[in-house]
């Protein structure tokens, strides 16, 4: 069986998707247990997966018996297995942990929740796994379906917000159809080693230059690239707070690896970075991203706002890394994908408690919370301290990775940035912190008129939250087993230096 | 310049794809009512099936359907060789199979959120809503 | 606003421009999107799949994973239309509007629940209401099974002439839609149930998944129709164009049925009452 681990994964969450479905009509207490017995096979997967790419470096499935370029094929290398394992962790731990405000938001319509979270990850799962072009694009789209529909059940604002992340992400999507058209039509193939085979004859074309630019703008729109991330702060606001935890941490660093895997595998770094020139404006650019996204958390009022633009530098911060051109800014954006899924999970799993507990999450509304829930706030101080950058948790060392490449590619605006960022959210999260600890519990809290008989968060929505925070710091002990096994075969010899 | 009819006249499919693609997108940013903007997303992912489909096209080919495939013919059909200049890409339609449900679905995920949205605010135009919301 | 729009399309539009300058001419018989996959496709589909159809080949087989992930892109637009908009049972609205056949008054009742659903002499009619015509109703009720039996030829034919399962499974959804609209909206609900066709999308998906998880029991690789060989007792290269087959169906069944949850849902605003 476990050379149908590259199926599997995709595979048992599609057919249990399906089957919650059905149930979801005749008995909505099976839909959980079905659920969590997917994503769990999904892990499982997986982890198998990266143990056995530990060893054979690459492995190809060929779906249908049909060899590529005429059949579909998947193709794991270690950058795909990494964010595997990411991906179906943090659904996982996820799932568990908002179980409670599930049943208390959605009960009648149970069924069909859980089947859009299912198809959400199988979609996220499969573009990971993929090793053919237009298979991410049909991927993608589930992907984005079910996003939309899982947004704008919220509270008030949040049809309005989906519609417009629906206008932007379709734009997005269909830009990288366009440019999947434009390489196939210079080309004739679809599979993406192929292509890479194929294009170096061809660098001088007009056609490959726009279809670059096309299919990286539209990655750009998924991801809430500054300017383009108008989407994002709403979209995720106004999100219950069990898909909030849900898009936040997987949607955006997906489409990340998406674009690393169309400069890494498509159009090889030999393109990008020799022909093109291009990484300086692309560095500037993700400067601007940085200092915009970290402006704009300053100005915000509530506390998922305030991570919504935190998201956006981050995303800043993965983009500049990338470009950077050398090994360790390709090794810090990569490692910052796996470790900022894991922050945003930890603080918006902390948010979401907040949420369930309190009723509201506005800044006053965190008010002595350290003494009523302290686990929880705990979670919340851990991936603060993570966002922020301090070690020993994960988030110091993808940073340290990612100044020393800047300082070895010349970009000290990109450096310089980077420590102003860290001071801004050192500055927002200080704030919160504050209010959580020395201002006192009282009658007026948040919205509630009668004094709350303020409890922790049951057991099921800390231990899972307890879990990612300690494992922040676990990613962050062992960065150089991660980095030396898992990450530098991914990068080819040839990137800079 | 006297190669600039030429770029035009035989490119005339790409030319009307871009108009067309041009016209969505302009209508997705530019337009205020949200049923307009949906309406320009449909225009724009037809534009794209368009570019796709041109793509296809081969001189003096037919339709990709294997001739006298069934039948009585059809036993010399399998063991006769089929020319590929025949038959036109069959490829790119099967791609835009997939392009054309996936932007059913889209439209009608985008209907059912202005469904929502109308059942809240009463209203579909976009300054209308923005200004109702920063009343409250 | 309006500046924003013109600058990004011009901007996007000389982009493309530019790229067009590199095109191959259209219709070229050597262009490399002509050369490279496609000829083995046209070439050898019939000996490997039996199918005459190049295009329902290559959709259901060569990238036979593409059209299930597409099947389950509908069939979550239909779930999140049902998440989106179904009002559930106990919230639905109790006004109603009846109209006294005899004499053309119109009657508003609220809490209708001891009201049978049958009347003799009234007639239930919609918010927004025009009056039936007897020869729309006719006509339509007439056209509606022979509309379904062409959707079936549709997805069976397949094969050999253009269809499949997308086609065929539309035209089936608008049959039903057909009625819904040509009636009204308890009519088509009354023949095709809400939980009938909510349970038959995820079945088509489930028809197409559970055979590519056949192949896999089977020891191929998942999607590999030369596994049911040996359960159907046939060579590989027929077995290929059964399993096509039976995809197909799958894929009609699941649009159909999406069809119709869709449209439901829009067009009753969640309650399932009063529809267009």
């Amino acid at each position: 069986m476990s050379q149908h681990y590259p199926a599997l994964l995709v595979i048992v969450p599609l057919l249990s998707a399906l089957l919650i479905s059905i149930v979801g009509w005749l008995n909505k207490r099976l839909c959980f247990p079905i659920a969590v017995v997917a994503l769990s096979v999904s892990t499982y997967s997986s982890v198998g997966l990266l143990l056995r790419v530990l060893d054979e470096k690459v492995i190809h499935y060929h779906l249908g018996g049909w060899a590529p370029p005429w059949g579909i094929a998947y193709r794991v290398d270690h950058l795909s297995a990494l964010v595997l394992v990411v991906v179906s962790v943090v659904a996982l731990l996820n799932l568990i942990a908002t179980q409670k405000s599930v049943e208390q938001g959605f009960s009648e319509k149970i069924g069909a929740f859980y089947t859009l979270y299912v198809l959400f990850i199988t979609g996220l799962l499969g573009i990971v796994v993929t090793g053919d072009a237009f298979n991410l694009y049909v991927l993608l789209e589930i992907t984005s379906l079910t996003g939309y529909g899982l947004i704008a059940m919220g509270e008030d604002r949040a049809p309005l917000a989906s519609l417009n992340y629906v206008y932007m992400g379709t734009i997005g999507a269909c830009f990288y159809l366009l440019g999947i058209g434009y390489l196939y039509i210079s080309t004739g193939s679809l599979n993406m080693a192929d292509i890479s085979s194929i294009l170096p004859g061809l660098y001088d074309s007009n056609v490959v230059l726009a279809a670059f630019i096309i299919c990286m703008v539209g990655v750009c729109l998924k991801m809430a690239f500054f300017p383009l991330h108008g989407w994002l702060p709403n979209a995720y606001t106004y999100a219950p707070s069990a898909v909030s935890s849900l898009v936040a941490p997987l949607m955006t660093k997906v489409m990340i690896y998406v674009m690393i895997r169309l400069m890494l595998t498509v159009f090889t770094p030999g393109f990008i970075f020799s022909k093109l020139a291009l990484s300086n404006s692309v560095v500037w650019l993700a400067v601007i991203a940085i200092s915009m996204g970290a402006v704009l958390a300053l100005g915000a009022r509530n506390m998922k706002k305030m991570l919504s633009y935190v998201i956006v530098a981050e995303v800043g911060y993965m983009v500049g890394g990338a470009w950077l051109g050398n090994r360790a800014g390709m090794t810090g954006a990569v490692l910052h994908i796996a470790n900022d899924a894991l922050m945003t999970l930890c603080v918006f799993l902390a948010v979401g408690n907040i949420v369930y507990k309190a009723k509201g999450y506005a800044f006053e509304d965190l008010k002595g919370l350290f003494r009523k829930m302290p686990y929880t706030m705990t979670g919340l101080v851990a991936g603060a301290l993570s966002i922020i950058g301090v070690p020993p948790t994960c988030g110091f060392f993808s940073k340290w990775y990612l100044i020393s490449g800047g300082i070895q590619a010349g970009q000290y605006a990109f450096v310089a940035v980077l420590i102003f960022s860290s001071l801004i959210n050192a500055v927002l999260f200080f704030r919160i912190i504050e209010i959580g600890y020395y201002e006192p519990f009282g009658a007026d809290h948040g919205h509630g008129s009668s004094p709350i008989r303020m409890a922790e968060a049951p057991l099921t929505m800390v231990v899972p939250l307890l879990i990612v925070a300690g494992g922040l710091v676990v990613m962050g002990v062992y960065t150089g087993d991660i980095v030396t096994n898992i990450i530098a075969p991914i990068i080819p010899m040839g990137l800079g230096n | 310049m006297s190669d600039l009819i030429p770029f035009i006249v035989d490119n005339y499919n790409y030319w009307i794809y871009i108009t067309l693609l041009m016209i969505g997108l302009y209508a997705m940013i530019a337009k205020k009512n949200l049923v307009k903007k949906v309406v320009g997303m449909n225009i724009f992912q037809t534009a794209i099936i368009l570019f796709y489909v041109s793509i296809g096209a081969k001189k003096g080919a037919t339709i990709p359907i294997i001739q006298h495939g069934h039948g009585e013919g059809a036993h010399e059909i399998t063991a006769s060789v089929i020319e590929a200049a025949e038959y036109i890409n069959p490829l790119p339609h099967v791609l835009m199979l997939t392009a054309i449900v996936v932007s059913v679905a889209t439209l009608g995920v985008a209907l059912a959120l202005a469904i929502r949205i109308y059942n809240r605010y009463e209203t579909l135009e976009e300054d209308e809503i923005l200004a109702q919301i920063r009343e409250k | 606003m309006k500046i924003l729009g013109i600058i990004v399309v011009i901007l996007t539009g000389a982009l493309l421009i530019y790229a067009m300058g590199d095109f191959p001419s259209w219709a070229d018989p050597v262009s490399p999107a002509h050369n490279h996959v496609s000829p083995r496709y046209i070439e050898k589909s019939m000996a490997e799949t039996s199918v005459p159809n190049i295009v329902t080949a290559v959709l259901a087989d060569y990238r036979g994973y593409d059209t299930m992930f597409e099947t389950t892109v509908i069939f979550g637009a239909g779930v999140v239309c049902f998440f989106l908009l179904r009002i559930p049972r106990k919230d639905e609205p109790t006004v109603r509007r009846y109209r006294h056949m005899l004499t053309g008054m119109t009657i508003r009742v609220k809490e209708t629940r001891k009201i049978p659903p049958v009347l003799e002499e009234f007639e239930r009619i919609d918010t927004l209401w025009a009056p039936h015509d007897l020869i729309i109703k006719t006509s339509c009720r007439i056209l509606v099974p022979f509309l379904q039996l062409f959707g079936l030829y549709v997805i069976a034919h397949g094969h050999h002439s253009p269809g499949g399962g997308f086609q065929g499974g539309v035209i089936l959804g608008a049959s039903m839609i057909l009625l819904a609209i040509s009636h009204d909206l308890r009519t088509a609900i009354d023949r095709m149930s809400e939980r009938v066709h909510a349970i038959l999308c995820p079945v088509g998906v489930l028809i197409y998944a559970g055979t590519g998880a056949l192949c896999l029991v089977l020891g191929h690789n998942f999607l590999d129709y030369g596994a049911l060989a040996g359960i159907l007792h046939v060579d590989p290269v027929a077995a290929r164009s059964y399993g096509i087959l039976i995809v197909e169906i799958g894929v009609g069944l699941a649009v159909m049925a999406t069809m119709i949850w869709i449209y439901n849902n829009i067009s009753s605003k969640g309650n399932y009452d009063e529809g267009l």
